[in-house]
């Protein structure tokens, strides 16, 4: 493999795509939707190679040397200020056990969408040039590992995703567009501040024996490069941590989203196309716990420690909420929307186990979350293509008139509870073994253990009202699924009964990292206790 | 006076000289050419040309002019002024170019003389707000820049609403420049000069009445505030933006703010410093609390600015309320009393003056077309005109500051210079503010590319060179956003200040 800049390409291939998408005449669509899948295509080709090439005992998380494919070079220098020294930005890309998951969901999660995204016929050659934009926005930052080029990457998704929805989206585009941007650039700005502050408090040393401040996030992990008067250095007595934690966790956590910042959730992904909100909520969403991972976990290790509870019980509030709240539904996507914040609750409550089965189940279920609710929002358009309303109410039996639909539903919706064989168990009993297993957040996992019952009601009684049953008149011409949607369903199915199957194959990916990622934990409680003096 | 104290001078207003001519020039050649008013512009553009040609070799100097006896200069010649000016010259250029697509000013033919007469007459005042180390140079300059200002907000007298914003103006400019003058002659009465350098010297070694003196900077800042639209200056803002020809809106929100934050740093950190301590930081002599002052002042200007801007249905009001709230933004620059507060004001400047350049020349474009402002008349304009809509795009994301734009590097160096002060509060404020705006800017593409055109309007083609006018200011936005050395390492050779 060489030096071949391979994550470069995987982050950057979509831009090039969207300039050519830009260069065709408006008439081409076919053109357009073609290259969309060729390019997000050959992501799931390169991601397969990243995978086949991954080396499985290198670790990551805060050492700069056991991350694989890393390209790094200087971006930005400015030399020669007196006061302020001198002013460097890298261009550093690299992935570990973390971020591999995560970059082969977002490439199959991107190239499904891009099928879901085939009957589009309102502003082709805009929709497609956006669309791409955003993939480049999704996987930089699972692959960026300098804050700032991060927080570019981040914000880069911004834009296209506030028109995908508000352009192609239902009749309330508008205002959940809008509410979207507002509450997602509201979290960013916080997580600005947060990147400044850690510029100021931590030098780099270079090759040459200069230090300099940096953006790198590698080095704000190793508390030898933190300056001494830094406002977010622990040796500081009147360090900002605390509330700089709180402010990072709060900017990732609207994306998951976390209760109380869920709200805009529901409503992007009601008025989203129905591609939109499978990447929305098969990849965007994990963009928050990966940063809370990535970011908040290894940067802040002694907050982390202290607020573990918190996280936790968020979690334990949002498997419940969702739950109940997607009890109540009676427009199937919102259900789903729904579902999804209570599903990511439960990746909050791995997270917050800090062991290596808990922190495991909630990276495999940010993967598993991924394919299985990306299969759920697909098998929603599937009906609202077909009949052109959501409401639970207005459909029944529909497993007589679409039996092989019915099927992948019921594969899918197995999978959401978390039978035993689907890839949603495995995560799910992961997380609840490893916060069984952790003192602290004990009684919240005991609490959170009532979702998968919830889960288990909502989910089978949605099953009973749309497809069991007596089938009304009206729907009596609805078709069963055509080739395209084959084309959606089957890899999803297959990878989720696969991951069911053989779990390994993902926990094996992860585990130098998760392990890394844990041993690093319980080794600051000591290293930083001995810096603060507490 | 001899000959030697004039031919020693001359040479370091260089700039100042080729508008001067240019002025002369314009008008002798609207003399003699009678009716043939095509080749104004040209002549405009040469001059800006030779002036722009004098600023990049002030960018090596250091030095004072009309000097007096007691080694005291009236003008200077540094890289602080050459980046200014530069500015100016900058949108002066563009200025001129959408003047001569601008239908508003095509329509009144007959007295182009006269407008680029005055936009000349402006360029001069700024050059020398610029530049200017003398209290009476100061305040001379600054009613050159306002009463032809004032003049050109009018210029299209048919309309009605041009005539009211050239009164308002008038009116609030003159108060104004009274004030000033009143703080002035206050200063005057305090120290016995009215040279910045020899207040300097003169407050740091001897006692000064406090109260007089903090009055008298009150007093004057009045005039530079209401230069630079800060609140609660601002009042003639919207309705002068709003109501003049778009070619003048433009000009005022660039140029001459430009003109104005100059001033400012230059009055603050030449009339107040003690002394720049190893980090950057500014010692001011402890009459007047200037930190704390803007402090408040940036807060009160951008929340004003934001919020104010909400309700706008028409763009350039609203362009000018954002304009208002940029002036907030900048004076976070100032409240950090630090050089790299201020190289931070410098690449936000930098990135401000192209941004808004662009915006206003796309709202000309669409207003020469359609006849309106009016944001609601911009539905679906993003389909029928996708060049225009996607400029237009660039320029207010990176108002509103989102990467990958320049704008966003100017907001991360403001923070930036805000954290290292340790002012985080200042920093949250700002940043909740940069929210609230991002809603009003996003209102405009909403406008544009989430509404479908309600009857089939907007069928026009963008010109070739009006296209690669756009190109030209749009490209930068996004190269600098995401290469932003350039921008910094002007800023850094443009911080100097004669004697610091």
């Amino acid at each position: 493999m060489g030096n071949f800049p391979i994550l470069s390409f995987i982050t950057f291939l979509p831009i090039a795509g969207m300039i050519i998408i830009l260069l065709l005449p408006k008439a081409q669509t076919l053109a357009m939707k073609s290259i969309t899948l060729i390019i997000t295509g050959i992501q799931v080709i390169l991601a397969g190679f990243l995978l086949y090439h991954y080396n499985y005992g290198m670790g990551g998380i805060n050492n700069p040397a056991t991350f694989q494919y890393i390209e790094k070079f200087r971006w930005i220098e400015i030399t020669g200020f007196s006061w302020i020294g001198k002013i460097k930005i890298d261009y550093f890309l690299g992935i570990d056990g973390l971020s591999i998951p995560m970059v082969l969901l977002t490439a199959i999660i991107s190239f499904i969408a891009t099928l879901a995204s085939w009957k589009i016929d309102k502003a082709v050659k805009g929709y497609f040039a956006l669309y791409l934009l955003l993939v480049t926005g999704m996987m930089g930052v699972f692959v960026a590992l300098d804050f700032f080029l991060f927080y570019v990457f981040w914000e880069l998704m911004l834009l296209p995703m506030y028109f995908l929805i508000g352009i192609w989206g239902g009749p309330r585009r508008e205002y959940a567009a809008i509410k979207f941007f507002l509450y997602t650039l509201l979290g960013s700005v916080f997580i600005l501040l947060v990147v400044i502050g850690l510029y100021f408090s931590t030098m780099e040393t270079l090759v040459d024996g200069s230090k300099v401040f940096t953006f790198n996030m590698l080095s704000m992990m190793d508390t030898h490069n933190f300056v001494a008067n830094g406002i977010l250095s622990p040796m500081n007595p009147h360090n900002l941590r605390l509330i700089a934690y709180i402010a990072l966790f709060i900017g990732f956590a609207i994306k998951i989203p976390m209760f109380p910042f869920h709200t805009w959730l529901p409503d992007a992904h009601v008025e989203a196309p129905t591609a939109i909100s499978v990447i929305l909520a098969g990849v965007l969403l994990k963009m928050g716990t990966y940063g809370i991972l990535r970011v908040c976990y290894p940067v802040f290790p002694d907050i982390t420690l202290k607020l573990v509870w918190w996280i936790g019980a968020f979690g334990m509030i949002n498997i419940i909420y969702g739950a109940l709240c997607a009890m109540a539904q009676k427009d199937f996507k919102k259900l789903i929307a729904y579902s999804s914040v209570s599903h990511m609750g439960f990746v909050m409550l791995g997270m917050a186990s800090l062991n290596t089965i808990g922190i495991s189940g909630a990276v495999l279920q940010m993967f598993n979350h991924g394919t299985i609710t990306a299969m759920l929002f697909i098998i929603v358009g599937v009906i609202y293509d077909r009949a052109h309303t959501r409401e639970i109410d207005a459909f029944g039996g529909l497993a007589t008139q679409m039996p092989i639909y019915t099927g992948f539903v019921t594969l899918a919706f197995f999978a959401a509870i978390g039978l035993p064989g689907l890839s949603g168990f495995i995560s799910e009993s992961f997380v609840f073994l490893g916060g069984f297993a952790f003192e602290t957040i004990r009684v919240i996992t005991v609490i959170s253990t009532l979702g998968l019952l919830l889960g288990a009601g909502y989910m089978l009684w949605t099953l009973q009202r749309i497809y069991l049953g007596t089938v009304p008149e009206k729907w009596k011409l609805l078709k069963d699924l055509d080739f395209r949607e084959y084309a959606m369903l089957v890899p999803l199915s297959v990878i989720i009964i696969f991951l069911g199957v053989y779990p390994s194959f993902m926990l094996n990916l992860m585990n130098s990292s998760v392990n890394s990622m844990v041993k690093f934990m319980m080794d600051s409680r000591a290293l930083y206790s001995s810096i603060t003096g507490f | 006076m001899n000959v030697d104290y004039l031919v020693n001078s001359l040479y370091l207003i260089k700039p100042e000289l080729a508008i001067a001519s240019a002025l002369v020039l314009l008008v002798l050649i609207d003399l003699i050419m009678g009716n043939n008013k095509k080749f104004l512009p040209y002549v405009a553009i040469a001059g800006l040309i030779a002036a722009a040609y004098f600023i990049i070799g002030q960018f090596g100097m250091n030095s004072l002019a009309f000097v007096s006896k007691s080694n005291k200069g009236m003008i200077i010649a540094d890289p602080f002024g050459a980046f200014f000016k530069g500015i100016v010259v900058f949108a002066s250029l563009f200025v001129v170019y959408f003047s001569i697509k601008s239908d508003e000013i095509k329509a009144s033919f007959e007295r182009h003389g006269e407008y680029y007469t005055l936009i000349f007459g402006m360029i001069l005042g700024m050059f020398f707000m610029i530049s200017a180390s003398d209290l009476i140079l100061i305040y001379i300059s600054l009613e050159l820049v306002s009463f032809s200002s004032y003049v050109l907000a009018g210029f299209t007298k048919t309309a009605l609403r041009n005539s009211e914003a050239a009164l308002k103006y008038v009116i609030y400019g003159g108060v104004s420049s009274g004030i000033m003058l009143f703080g002035i002659s206050i200063l005057y009465g305090i120290t016995g000069s009215t040279n910045l350098y020899e207040i300097n010297s003169l407050i740091q070694s001897s006692s000064i009445p406090n109260l007089t003196f903090i009055l008298s900077g009150i007093l004057i800042f009045v005039g530079i505030g209401y230069k630079i639209s800060a609140a609660p200056f601002h009042f003639w803002t919207p309705d002068v933006y709003e109501g003049a020809p778009i070619t003048i809106t433009a000009f005022l929100s660039v140029a001459s703010k430009a003109a104005g934050f100059a001033l400012l740093i230059r009055f603050i950190k030449i009339t107040f410093i003690k002394s720049v301590d190893s980090a950057g930081y500014w010692q001011l002599v402890d009459l007047i609390d200037w930190k704390t002052f803007f402090i408040f002042l940036s807060i009160i200007t951008m929340t004003l600015g934001n919020f104010a801007a909400l309700w706008q249905d028409n763009l350039k009001r609203m362009l000018a309320y954002s304009s208002i709230a940029h002036a907030g933004y900048l004076l976070l620059g100032m409240a950090v009393l630090s050089n790299q507060g201020m190289i931070a004001i410098i690449i936000y400047f930098a990135v401000y003056a192209i941004t808004n350049l662009g915006a206003f020349f796309v709202v000309m474009l669409i207003a020469n077309k359609i006849g309106s402002e009016n944001i609601d008349d911009y539905k679906g304009l993003g389909y029928s005109q996708p060049f225009l809509g996607v400029s237009l795009a660039i320029f207010l994301i990176s108002l509103t500051g989102l990467p990958p734009t320049a704008g966003f590097i100017g907001k991360l160096y403001l923070f930036i210079a805000l954290v290292d002060a340790k002012m985080i509060t200042l920093a949250v404020i700002a940043l909740l503010n940069s929210v609230v705006a991002l809603y009003y800017y996003i209102r405009v593409l909403k406008n544009l590319f989430l509404s479908r055109p309600a009857n089939g309007t907007f069928e026009f083609k963008v010109s070739f060179s009006n296209g690669l006018v756009l190109v030209l200011l749009a490209a930068p936005i996004i190269i600098l956003g995401i290469y932003f050395t350039p921008l910094v390492d002007l800023a850094k050779n443009s911080m100097q200040i004669l004697g610091f």
